[in-house]
């Protein structure tokens, strides 16, 4: 076995030295580098093990913990990172002087921009998703997480993927699709981790101890499965060369456009939704102590969500190339959606019926409401925002911006920090996080930021709506776009510090995670020995 | 199969399924949330009905309203039309030199006009024409080729120095660092700095520099000339800056603005409109 990991190691340390001697452009120099560095270091590790006595087998009668404890330190970190970049490019976009001379063009808007959606979205969520869908599916399956050590394969190749595709931004290689922008290679590989990924998760539900899959599963497996199939399609391309990163998309066009935005859309609602709603199917009921309200509620909502989002995508393609028939559809599935979202939101508060009163003393419980409240505003905002009429004046403003990031920070952010206060102490046997002040602290800091944040974009997108749209009696245009420009920046001023506010309260969960985590060993976790049978 | 549990807390019966202590409660799917699905998904039928929604084997439906975006821009487009139609075949008509500023169809030029200006020239001129390095300012009354109403059209309908249109407007300082050495550059920009100010000595090196190289399109004087499209150097404004490094760039280096030629890209009233526009700024002559 270890001989053919030689083998391989050898190979790849060799094809991407090939490829850093070759290499067409900067950034696949330097990711060609990068990755024959890491091979090269494992294949010199594998070497030395050979003939080494074999590790003890771990215990099979423990949960694999090992892989939840680093995700969710790497979800600390690349929120922090992502926060850290978001805060500055809305600085940059009031003032421009911050796109610095000296760090240019690494550091301009324009690639900087991508970094922060990529690391918020795809580095904190996703880390966030891995780590709590490993921890959820073994205590809901009541087994070990199947394959062995294929989750620290989907973790550190995750994390290999993220540095890939932020590293790759600021060098300039990006195929310009929002949200998909690694290219070829990338893509290639993450394709490699998100069907390991799969693999793992559905090989310990199917050894699963329990009767029925728990609900939280299935959202798990629904994202799983759907960012595997909208991944590989959106990223169809053929490379220009093996040895650039340049590629071209074999779509064209509208249909290129239609593609680009049934992934855009879907990645909203398989990643940030649907996933995070497996979240909270297990960590609600649990903070709170009570049984979830309705079964009926989850099973109705989940299938009429997972078959209605997926044609929702055209509502981003409102007015444009796209015939009337597939925006109409797109609007009037999105409106159906309407309902379907807010189960999720009815199931989870309603759970607290009879922990109502936990809400005065238990902050991680309010972070866990505060996010539902946060996705029923989105999910409610993001139907009407699909409506046509509607869609005419919000499109292409700040009110898109400010939809995404009440949903972004209020029930991505707010119900991610909650999973980790809950799941750092248990994790390095703790009692409860070091401070629960600080818990407090955060929870105020990061609601007044999103509140700054939602209210200076819904202002400032709906006045520059207005003046696009804003013609004379004789129909002329009245305002340049530089006028809605400059009328923003009061706005845009708002919106830097609200994102200042949301950086900082993370910066307080970081402090406090540190202290909770120091000097404690990692809690091993049995699996319950008695198997219910039913 | 576990007996359902009834929960104290809500008198609800559990489904009887356990996963790591998490129970369900067997409520039913709240009324409200199952009508509005309902409603929603009724309103659904009924809207694709109405619009253009479903894809057939060849075309879509296109639904009972006969609605489409693009007939609709359409429509509204020729409705401004309609209503514009009368002032302009009159602003085609117009002696533009003629035109009163109080006229109806002045009025009606300058709001068209301002509309284009802000949509195809305030990128460079700025929303408010007040210009910016390298791009004239149109509030002033100094201009490198005309500031009557025919020769702002000129520029508008050639544009300057590029390369779609041959009868654009066109000029090239020679690159004096090829020509001066580097001290006699400096002595021209002193020069040319009093000149601005108005106090420059007509008997210095500078200025017998400036009459062998300079003279010849700015003038002696230094006033310019709107033939070769030559600026004024004897007054205040610059259009690349006016101190001491700017000048030196500009005389060593030479400078080549570029204006599209703007004919080829609107129609012949909208051309007009925005020269009566430009021209009622406060500069026009």
């Amino acid at each position: 076995m270890n001989y053919v990991k030689l083998v391989l190691l050898g190979l790849v340390t060799l094809i991407a030295a090939m490829g850093a001697n070759y290499a067409r452009d900067l950034a696949y120099q330097v990711h060609a580098l990068l990755i024959t560095a890491i091979a090269f270091g494992m294949f010199i590790w594998v070497l030395r093990q050979i003939d080494e006595p074999q590790p003890a087998v771990p215990p099979q009668n423990t949960y694999f913990d090992g892989v939840v404890r680093a995700g969710v330190i790497a979800t600390a970190f690349w929120g922090m990172a992502g926060f850290l970049v978001g805060t500055f490019i809305a600085f940059q976009l009031a003032f421009p002087e911050l796109n610095f001379d000296w760090g240019q063009p690494f550091t301009n808007f324009g690639r900087l921009r991508p970094l922060h959606t990529s690391a918020v979205i795809f580095a904190f969520g996703g880390n966030a998703l891995i780590a709590t869908s490993f921890y959820v599916v073994q205590r809901t399956s009541g087994v070990r997480l199947w394959g062995g050590n294929a989750a620290w394969f989907v973790f550190w190749g995750y994390q290999l993927f993220i540095v890939l595709a932020a590293t790759g931004y600021l060098l300039g290689a990006t195929q310009s699709k929002e949200y998909a922008e690694p290219e070829w290679y990338v893509d290639i590989w993450l394709t490699i981790v998100w069907l390991s990924y799969l693999a793992v998760y559905l090989g310990t539900i199917v050894r699963r101890k329990e009767r029925h899959i728990y609900v939280a599963n299935w959202f798990y497996l629904s994202f799983i499965i759907t960012v595997a199939m909208l991944h590989v399609i959106n990223n169809m391309s053929i490379p220009v060369s093996f040895w650039g990163s340049k590629s071209v998309q074999v779509f064209s066009g509208v249909q290129d456009a239609m593609t680009q935005w049934w992934y855009g859309h879907n990645a909203v609602g398989f990643f940030l939704t649907a996933g995070f709603l497996g979240m909270m199917y297990y960590f609600v009921p649990k903070q709170a102590g009570r049984p979830v309200y309705s079964y009926k509620l989850s099973i109705i909502h989940f299938w009429a969500l997972i078959f209605l989002y997926i044609w929702a995508g055209p509502h981003h393609l409102h007015y444009t190339a796209l015939p009337d028939w597939a925006s109409t559809l797109g609007m009037v599935f999105s409106i159906i959606l309407w309902m379907p979202s807010w189960g999720g939101m009815i199931n989870g508060l309603m759970t607290l019926q009879g922990a109502w009163d936990k809400l005065r003393t238990d902050p991680i419980l309010r972070m866990f409401v505060l996010s539902l409240g946060f996705y029923g505003m989105s999910t409610f905002e993001g139907p009407m925002m699909s409506i046509r009429a509607v869609n005419s004046l919000s499109h292409y403003t700040d009110w898109t911006i400010g939809h995404v990031h009440s949903g972004a920070l209020g029930w991505n952010g707010m119900i991610t920090f909650a999973c980790i206060y809950f799941l750092t102490p248990k994790l390095w046997g703790r009692k409860q996080m070091h401070s629960m002040a600080a818990i407090n602290w955060h929870f105020w800091l990061a609601t007044l930021g999103i509140v700054l944040y939602a209210a200076s974009m819904w202002v400032t997108g709906i006045m520059e709506g207005l003046m696009w749209r804003e013609v004379d009696d004789q129909g002329f245009l009245v305002n340049s776009f530089a006028d809605t420009v400059s009328a923003k920046f009061p706005m845009y001023v708002v919106r830097g510090l609200g994102g200042v506010l949301f950086l900082g309260g993370a910066g307080i969960m970081c402090w406090n995670m540190w202290m909770t985590i120091r000097g404690a060993s990692p809690a091993t976790a049995t699996l319950p020995h008695a198997t219910p049978a039913e | 199969m576990r007996e359902p549990d009834r929960d104290e807390t809500t008198g609800v019966d559990t489904t009887g399924h356990s996963w790591d202590g998490i129970t369900e409660l067997n409520n039913p799917l709240p009324r409200w949330w199952l009508w509005t699905l309902y409603l929603t998904i009724i309103w659904g039928v009924g809207y694709t009905i109405a619009y253009p929604a479903w894809p057939m084997i060849s075309g879509a439906t296109t639904g009972l309203l006969g609605y489409s975006t693009r007939a609709a821009v359409v429509e509204d487009i020729a409705q401004h039309k309609a209503q514009n139609e009368g002032l302009v075949r009159e602003l085609l008509a117009a002696d533009l030199d003629t035109l009163a500023p109080t006229e109806d169809l002045h009025r009606y030029a300058v709001a068209r006009g301002g509309s284009v200006f802000r949509a195809q020239c305030s990128q460079c001129h700025g929303s408010g024409a007040a210009g910016a390095k390298g791009y004239p300012n149109l509030l002033d009354d100094d201009w490198l080729w005309g500031g009557d109403l025919n020769a702002i059209r000129y520029s508008i309908n050639h544009g300057i120095r590029n390369e779609t249109d041959e009868d654009a407007r066109y000029s090239q300082m020679p690159a004096f660092g090829d020509i001066l050495k580097a001290g006699e550059i400096d002595t021209l920009v002193g020069y040319v700095t009093q000149l601005s100010q108005g106090d420059a000595a007509s008997d210095s090196t500078g200025a017998t520099l400036f009459a062998d190289n300079c003279a010849s399109c700015h003038g002696d004087a230094g006033l310019g000339d709107r033939e070769q499209g030559a600026p004024n150097l004897a007054d205040a404004i610059w259009l690349y800056g006016g101190d001491a490094d700017s000048l030196t760039q500009t005389i060593t280096k030479a400078r080549y603005g570029v204006m599209p030629a703007w004919g080829q890209r609107l129609s012949e009233e909208d051309v007009r409109a925005v020269s009566i526009y430009v021209h009622s700024l406060g500069g026009g002559e």
